[in-house]
């Protein structure tokens, strides 16, 4: 059975409950175990690098709107130095994001060669 | 001599070609260096690809792992399929280009070896096919096997009713995506809610987006006003991605987090960018759009929007141009990702060129014919006209019904747009109402049914739009609330399917590749859909229910409904019989032949003159010149050279004229063949009542003996006969009904 990120199931979400003033914005949220399943049939499909972003997607589900844009902005060109880059990989380690530190630690890697970071 | 005449004039001829929209459009000499070539660059490196002992790619297309470029690095660390590489890599370009057209070559077999070529070799393959092998790949390569089309749906004045007014058109009319963008920044929110509310109008589940600024776009979908997202940009070389501000890794993270949503998204590429910003290093662009693709499948993008986009007539002013743009799909395609296929862009000032760049994929079909028809009038479009737009719907309509293909547009009625307009646009001001963002009045709500673009609507407040924005914003309004005020004021299934939009998030199917929504609420997708062409009897068919819908354009008729219109003259004459036509003794006597159904089921010419009046007119003529004239029905034959001969066979003087009831009409005498008449009105739609009358005033010379000048068609520019050939048909149906073999001629006589 779907469930939205919140838990709840996806019969659960209709007008009724909206009216009601019971959902919010993790009703309308996807579970990450939603997107792991995705990435499974991406696989199935010969689409390995589909099948990884849906994996890092689903580790991103646990960072807000706000965290999103922000580590979005550390990633653009000459934005970050490479201790906040280690810093951010840190963080998404932590998370758990591991998938995602590493895709930072390798964005890290290649601005340090190119002269991207700040 | 000639040489002097030469320098002194202008030819008549090249100076009314150099008038010609073609000669609008720029044209540039082949320059690689600046990155002006299509196809082939001697600045494009080889090949190559070489993996050291830990699978790590150590030299990818002639480069060295420590002179990679981001996009090598990104695309050497991702997107080559290395356990299929080496296969792949030594197959000799020509053998992978026959593959691809080759039918008996799976489509899934193509793009397992596709997945382990460099972007080097990819452009090198797919640059070894011609137009016709083009479009063939793209029938057996796109993704999904039902062909969609994406819509534009802007306006000038971010107007927020017009714009539900035009995404309800647009849905209508069968567009699956719908793409907004803005003249001005601040208004992207109120344009999001416009569209997403006008999108579920009508029919449920078309996918929208609010194509604006990275962080903004993101930001707007994240809080479901948007349900896709599209305008995630990738360049070819590593300076135009930096001054573009952004990475492949910033550009992959958005994947992801775009993802992480649940929601669809594709990147942009396409030709010409790194053109435009002087920064293609030398190489053609079809190899950095190589690079491109590569990288949309290395980071994990569902899908690309290419074809050219914003630089496509870059690719236009150079030999191969245009070649090179759907040679752009297809490399998507190839990479086993959703196509989007360009055609945003109008490409040229002539009719004809444009048609030509949009026409083989259309032929060809893809999973989006179009990232962006341009569903308003072209004033409206605020991405620039795209290749097509609103006042080109009719043509591409036509289009889908002469080559029976799926466009994935359908006709709609007059009345039905009404409705869905005015259903839109109601509900989107009940929704800004409800939402305290803003208060339309009914005539504003009228004024955005009927308008064609926004300089149909009245002047107002320009404040308005930015202040609704500024407070869906600050108020952080999210797609809950949209759904709670369409609810709250009544529309309950506008309601239930914004909603359903937002579930639609949560179980993930609209992240697979090519996944759109069809009207009945399915996910079409790689997964569910999946392309399967293998040559004729297989992939995509229209159902009798689709090829029904797309012959049913608005202006075709029937028989029936074309013999209406003759209803309405009939009677206007009547012609009685007088038993068996006689030959006649006078030798100033002409006849007037007349065709079996001649004002007895058919009673106007396609010019529009009364059968009763063009017979006049010719008899008038013939007084003029002293004849005298009478009438004989020619019942065995509906040839007008055959009735014309029978008629003069007749005739006193040998000479007759003969009528048919469409306005044909031809002067015969009896000594000479069939075929060969004397003066013939051949093109009956351009003859007058007065033409008719100098027919008969020649034909009455020629019975005199003279040798009049005869009587000339008049000289015609429109498609005479697209214009008529419908109507003669059902004409000639009539005649060829009411003909009766071996039935011996009839005298009439004009009662009037």
């Amino acid at each position: 059975m779907t469930r939205a990120f919140s838990g709840r199931a996806l019969e659960q979400i209709t007008v009724e409950a909206v009216l009601a003033g019971e959902l919010g914005a993790d009703d309308v949220r996807i579970h990450p175990d939603t997107l792991r399943e995705q990435a499974a049939v991406a696989e199935g499909h010969r689409n390995p690098q589909l099948a990884a972003n849906l994996r890092r997607a689903a580790e991103l589900t646990a960072l807000g709107d706000g965290e999103l844009l922000e580590v979005y902005e550390a990633l653009r060109p000459r934005r970050s130095t490479r201790a906040q880059l280690e810093a951010l990989a840190a963080r998404l380690d932590a998370l758990p994001a591991p998938a995602c530190a590493a895709f930072v630690r390798e964005a890290l890697a290649a601005y340090a060669e190119r002269g991207l970071l700040a | 001599m000639l040489e002097g005449l030469a320098r002194r004039v202008r030819l008549g001829r090249f100076a009314a070609l150099d008038e010609q929209p073609v000669n609008r459009d720029g044209f540039a000499v082949e320059d690689p260096s600046l990155g002006l070539a299509a196809l082939a660059s001697p600045g494009d490196p080889a090949p190559s690809l070489v993996v050291d002992e830990h699978g790590r790619v150590i030299e990818l297309d002639g480069r060295r792992a420590a002179d990679f470029d981001v996009v090598d690095r990104f695309v050497a660390a991702h997107g080559i399929d290395l356990a299929v590489a080496p296969e792949a890599m030594a197959l000799p370009d020509v053998e992978l280009a026959r593959m691809i057209v080759d039918l008996a070559v799976p489509r899934a077999e193509v793009a397992r070896l596709a997945g382990g070529l460099t972007p080097a070799k990819l452009a090198r393959v797919v640059a070894l096919l011609r137009p016709v092998e083009l479009q063939l790949g793209v029938a057996k390569m796109h993704v999904r096997r039902t062909p969609s089309i994406q819509a534009h749906v802007t306006n000038q004045l971010d107007d927020p009713l017009l714009l539900a007014a035009d995404a309800a058109t647009a849905v209508a009319l069968g567009f699956r995506e719908l793409e907004t963008t803005v003249p001005v920044l601040a208004h992207a929110p109120s344009n999001a809610v416009a569209l997403l509310v006008g999108s579920q109008v009508g029919a449920p589940a078309a996918l929208t987006q609010c194509s604006v600024e990275e962080a903004i776009e993101l930001d707007l979908g994240l809080r479901g006003l948007t349900t896709y997202a599209e305008t995630v940009s990738l360049y070819g070389t590593e300076q135009v991605f930096v001054d573009g501000d952004d990475t492949p890794w910033s550009k992959g993270f958005l994947c992801a987090a775009y993802a992480s949503r649940g929601l669809k998204m594709r990147v942009t590429t396409g030709a010409g960018s790194e053109v435009l910003m002087g920064e293609a290093e030398g190489c053609s662009m079809l190899y950095l759009e190589s690079r491109c693709v590569s990288l949309a499948r290395a980071m994990g993008a569902q899908g690309v929007q290419n074809g050219g986009i914003d630089g496509a007539s870059v690719a236009g002013s150079v030999p191969d141009g245009m070649r090179e743009l759907l040679a752009e799909n297809l490399m998507v395609m190839l990479r086993d990702l959703e196509s989007c296929s360009g055609n945003d862009t109008q490409v040229s000032e002539s009719d004809i060129r444009r048609s030509a760049h949009t026409v083989p994929l259309l032929l060809a079909g893809s999973d989006f014919l179009f990232s962006g028809f341009g569903s308003v009038p072209r004033e409206d479009n605020m991405f620039g006209p795209s290749n097509f737009n609103g006042e080109d719907i009719d043509d591409y309509l036509v289009l889908q019904r002469d080559w029976g293909v799926d466009g994935g547009l359908r006709p709609v009625s007059e009345a039905r747009l009404a409705e869905v307009r005015e259903r839109a646009a109601h509900a989107v001001a009940a929704v800004f109402a409800e939402l305290g963002l803003a208060d339309f009045d009914e005539a504003h709500v009228e004024a955005a049914v009927v308008a064609n673009s926004s300089r149909d609507l009245p002047e107002h407040d320009p404040g308005v739009v930015a202040d609704a924005a500024r407070a869906i914003q600050a108020r952080r309004i999210s797609i809950l609330d949209v759904v709670a005020a369409l609810a709250r004021a009544g529309y309950d299934e506008e309601a239930e399917r914004v909603l359903a939009m937002a579930r639609r998030r949560l179980d993930g199917e609209l992240l697979q590749p090519a996944a759109i929504c069809d009207e009945q609420g399915r996910v079409l997708s790689k997964v569910t859909d999946p392309n399967d062409y293998a040559g004729p009897g297989s992939g995509y068919e229209l159902s009798p229910a689709r090829r029904a819908e797309i012959a049913s354009i608005r202006q075709q008729r029937s028989v029936a409904a074309r013999l209406a219109e003759q209803d309405e003259h009939a009677d206007h004459v009547r012609l009685v019989s007088r038993g068996p036509a006689a030959i006649g003794g006078d030798p100033r006597e002409v006849v007037i032949g007349v065709s079996p159904a001649f004002a007895r089921a058919l009673w106007v010419t396609t010019g529009g003159v009364p059968v009763g009046e063009a017979l006049r007119q010719i008899a008038a003529g013939l007084e003029e010149e002293g004849c005298s004239c009478r009438i004989v029905r020619i019942h065995d034959t509906i040839d007008l050279g055959m009735i014309g001969l029978t008629a003069a066979r007749l005739s006193g003087s040998g000479i007759a004229v003969g009528l048919q009831a469409k306005g044909t009409a031809l002067i015969h005498r009896r000594d000479c063949a069939p075929l060969a008449s004397l003066e013939l009105y051949s093109v009956a739609p351009t003859v007058t009542p007065r033409m008719y009358r100098e027919l008969g005033a020649n034909a009455a010379r020629h019975a005199k003996g003279l040798a009049p000048h005869a009587v000339r068609n008049p000289y015609l520019e429109e498609a005479i006969t697209a214009r008529h050939h419908a109507r003669t048909v059902a004409l000639v149906s009539v005649e060829r009904s009411l003909c009766e073999s071996g039935r011996a001629p009839e005298e009439l006589e004009v009662l009037r």
